[in-house]
């Protein structure tokens, strides 16, 4: 059993997928950048000493912030628009306009929560 | 723009199999997470978090309910924060987490690895790290 695709590398960065593509894309970042962040915190709070403490200054540092919280918010407020239109399938009629209120949703608070990490960081 | 009707078939004439199974997983396990992650915060406010920790704070204790979160903070008293009721909260948000974190990763190389054998691969390496994750992590919260 072996899929073949047949579509190149570039044929696929040229797809226009438009805004559920967009979403689904940073999905899987936002997924991804969370699991390998929680592997990396397990295992540094499993070893402890001075690799878990390295680990936390990388943390600490307001641009890995913004992005892990990126990660995070975007992948649960997506998660919570993608679970409410499976699990009620007569919505997905609704699913373009399901995304303009999942942005109308995230833009606020992620812009909120990046103000309020790069004021700690310079504000002192 | 012409609007299409949602087609959906019946649970009954889908059938039921593993991969439904996980599909199913991944939408509960995230419902699940939101309402742990609310009951921290909640619990977090009842305990005097309102005026000994900052917003920061309250959202690194919510995602993860370990007494070490609580440690740089200004709460002074840790024993309620180290209940077996957070350990307990904790842990399931943990095995929940890695549980779907892990599933979401198979489905993500499923779409890059395509051969028989190699998906076997990713299988029995996904399932041997979940179980140390789990493990390790468990271990932390339980010792901590």
């Amino acid at each position: 059993m072996s899929l073949k695709r047949n579509v190149s590398l570039a044929t696929g960065l040229r797809y226009n997928g438009q805004g559920p593509m967009l979403t689904y894309v940073l999905h899987r970042i936002g997924g991804l950048g969370m699991a390998i962040f929680v592997t990396i915190h397990i295992l540094a709070s499993f070893l402890g000493g001075e690799s878990g403490v390295f680990i936390n200054t990388i943390y600490e540092n307001w641009l890995f912030q913004i992005f892990i919280f990126f990660c995070a918010l975007f992948h649960a407020i997506n998660g919570l628009r993608i679970t409410i239109l499976d699990l009620f399938p007569k919505l997905l009629e609704h699913s373009r306009e399901a995304i303009w209120i999942e942005w109308a949703v995230f833009i606020p608070i992620y812009g909120i929560a990046v103000l309020v990490i790069i004021s700690t960081a310079f504000g002192g | 723009m012409t609007t299409t009707k949602s087609r959906s078939l019946p649970l009954t004439k889908r059938g039921l199999n593993f991969e439904m199974m996980m599909w199913l997983f991944t939408r509960l396990s995230a419902l699940a997470m939101y309402g742990l992650i609310l009951v921290a915060i909640v619990g977090a406010l009842i305990m005097g978090a309102r005026t000994q920790m900052n917003m920061a704070d309250v959202l690194r204790w919510s995602f993860m309910t370990s007494s070490t979160h609580v440690q740089s903070t200004d709460i002074t008293d840790l024993a309620p924060w180290a209940s077996p009721f957070w350990r307990v909260t904790g842990s399931l948000l943990l095995l929940l987490a890695v549980a779907h974190g892990v599933h979401g990763c198979v489905v993500i190389a499923d779409d890059y690895i395509v051969s028989h054998r190699g998906r076997n691969i990713v299988r029995l390496l996904s399932i041997v790290f979940m179980l140390s994750m789990m493990g390790i992590g468990l271990y932390i919260l339980w010792t901590s």
